[in-house]
């Protein structure tokens, strides 16, 4: 167990620092990085240019600019946003906390309908109800999540007039804005919750199937303590393993998301720093991204080798 | 999988008997055996990226600020008495933007780039993966250890995030476009190719071709690829869906598709503004994105289901 925690520790530190070498390589693909400093149509003298190249401390080697950049990394320094002329760490800090509700609340909604729904899918096998989990599921594979949020606003804010049309109703009372996160929950969650669905199914169906499921039927075991007791729980350890790739998905999803609904979090502000060329902006948030989504793997791993003891000795 | 075919929501008209099949049953039985209405799908969806030129019946990018929001052309009320439609020449089938661009032409010319795109994407990537697990799995040893770490980093990384990257340092373009998904396509294959691989080295026929003095290459191309086109051919079409979706949504948020080429994520991000007064701006790409990719996984699990006895086995 020590030796498996060590290995995978040095493994995403290892990713970070791989992660960290492409966003520094692609600064440099191109052109000179000074450019991505510099607003396009301004017109900057070349005194300018050779201050502001000394400034960011462009004028050095590639090997003691990376060297710089990353320790100041290290240190928790993302540098400075060319636009806000504020620190990416003071711009992310503010906008965290609404991503992370979000995220949360998408995830806890994709659990609690995705698991139930592989569950009951794969007990009415072939069934009406097996048919309309897997349509729901096929929906929120297939379509895109910016286009399911639209189609949302359009019927259900604009056309309905129910629910909100944007933002995250921050100083309202409570009903109101757990109203504000209806439609951007759904939406984020929608393909999680497809993902636990078709996992949690199939686990379920194989392990209906076995030897062990079929003993304890013979034994005479009362169907629903077949089901919860030895069943599911076996098949649970399905849908845990695609925890990670579910984060994933909430990492590019949240970016769409909040650009929909003008939600005010890291990943709008990711897709405004584009638009506005702010290099330093953007490197900050994949960094941050990235290093959230190797810890989350990390605790995903470990939390599925106390869920499973079989992959501790393998 | 014929299962689902039931739930697209086709029901053969059960009464009907032709001529070519003499029992309403052979239709149903042929449908439920067969692809066909992805593969009909497809074919259309195809057929208009061949043909958009013909098909559409403006240009996707002339401007005409006469039909500006111009209604679908159902909407007989807004053609003929409306002071602003009435105006309008000819109908536009599907409706015109902000800036009067029919959105059917600009739907058909979509077809084209996204179906170019991630057509050229799969295959550049199956290639690339392939190349890449083949070598990972038949040497072995150190390369096969560095390769495995590089896909789980690679696996790791954000994509959409690095795609904005890209876009500020690099620029737009449709072969960056191209190049991101297959630099998003590539690694997943890797493994799976690795473990077919792994397998198969150790065969027989392998064992034999090495006593007989074949070369490494000659194995590689003559003994081991021939085993894992059948994996090649699933994953690649199991995936072709993911690279529209991926596609669409960086044409989204702006930095996909550049935006003087129509593309259907970038005409979805058009109707954003004016969704309370034109929905089937955003409307219609979305729904040619919904049944590219609908179709193109039903054929990619029907491919499964057939290719491989091993996932047939297991099919649910």
């Amino acid at each position: 167990m020590k030796n498996f925690l060590a290995r995978r520790l040095i493994f995403s530190v290892l990713s970070l620092f791989i992660a960290s070498m492409a966003v520094f390589g692609l600064a440099h693909a191109k052109e000179d990085p000074i450019n991505l400093f510099i607003q396009p149509g301004y017109f900057v003298s070349p005194e300018t240019l050779e201050a502001l190249k000394a400034k960011w401390g462009l004028d050095k080697p590639l090997a003691l600019q990376y060297l710089t950049w990353a320790g100041n990394m290290l240190r928790g320094d993302l540098g400075e946003s060319v636009q806000q002329q504020r620190p990416v760490t003071t711009i992310i800090g503010e906008k965290w906390g609404a991503t992370f509700q979000l995220a949360i609340a998408a995830w806890i909604f994709g659990t609690i309908t995705g698991i139930p729904l592989g569950v009951v899918s794969a007990l009415q096998r072939g069934k009406f109800t097996d048919y309309l989990a897997r349509g729901v599921a096929l929906i929120g594979q297939t379509l895109p999540a910016f286009w399911i949020g639209l189609v949302g606003i359009w019927i259900f804010a604009v056309y309905l007039g129910w629910l909100p049309v944007f933002g995250r109703g921050a100083g309202l009372p409570f009903f109101e804005q757990a109203k504000h996160y209806v439609l951007p929950v759904l939406v984020l969650g929608w393909g999680p919750m497809a993902g636990y669905m078709r996992i949690t199914r199939s686990a379920m169906l194989e392990v209906l199937d076995s030897e062990y499921v079929k003993l304890a039927r013979a034994k005479g075991v009362a169907n629903r303590s077949v089901i919860w007791k030895h069943a599911f729980r076996n098949a649970l350890i399905q849908p845990l393993t695609i925890a990670t790739l579910l984060l994933a998905g909430f990492m590019d999803g949240a970016v769409l998301v909040e650009v929909i609904f003008a939600w005010p979090g890291v990943g709008r502000v990711a897709v405004e720093a584009v638009n506005q060329n702010d290099f330093m902006l953007i490197t900050g948030t994949v960094f941050i991204f990235t290093f959230l989504y190797l810890v989350m793997s990390l605790v995903a791993d470990l939390l599925y080798t106390v869920a499973d003891p079989r992959i501790r000795l393998s | 999988m014929s299962t689902q075919i039931e739930s697209f929501g086709v029901n053969p008209n059960s009464s009907e008997k032709t001529s070519l099949f003499q029992y309403p049953g052979t239709v149903w039985r042929f449908i439920r055996r067969w692809p066909v209405i992805p593969i009909v799908i497809l074919a259309m969806l195809v057929f208009l990226a061949l043909f958009a030129q013909m098909i559409s019946p403006h240009d996707p990018n002339t401007q005409n600020l006469r039909s500006n929001l111009a209604r679908p052309a159902w909407d007989n009320d807004y053609y003929e008495n409306d002071r602003v439609g009435s105006k309008i020449a000819e109908r536009h089938l599907l409706g015109a933007d902000l800036f009067g661009r029919d959105v059917f032409s600009r739907v058909v010319y979509g077809t084209r780039v996204s179906l170019s795109v991630a057509i050229v994407a799969m295959v550049s990537g199956t290639i690339l993966g392939a190349w890449a697990g083949i070598m990972t799995g038949y040497y072995g040893g150190i390369f096969d250890e560095l390769m495995t770490r590089f896909v789980d980093v690679w696996n790791a990384l954000p994509f959409l995030l690095i795609a904005l990257v890209v876009s500020i340092t690099i620029g737009q373009g449709v072969l960056i476009m191209i190049v991101l998904l297959v630099m998003l396509t590539w690694v997943g294959l890797v493994r799976n190719v690795r473990a077919e691989v792994l397998s198969l080295k150790t065969r027989d026929y392998v064992s034999a071709a090495r006593v007989a003095g074949a070369s490494d290459l000659r194995i590689m191309y003559k003994h081991i690829l021939p085993g894992i086109t059948n994996l090649l051919l699933v994953l690649a079409s199991l995936r072709v869906g993911g690279l529209i979706l991926t596609e669409a949504s960086l044409s989204f948020l702006g930095v996909g598709i550049p935006s003087r080429i129509p593309s259907w994520g970038g005409m979805i991000s058009d109707g954003r503004g004016t969704l309370d007064e034109a929905w089937w701006i955003s409307f219609f790409p979305g729904l040619g994105i919904f049944l590219t990719v609908m179709s193109m996984n039903f054929l990619g699990d029907w491919i499964r289901d057939r290719t491989d006895p091993r996932l047939r086995q297991l099919k649910d």
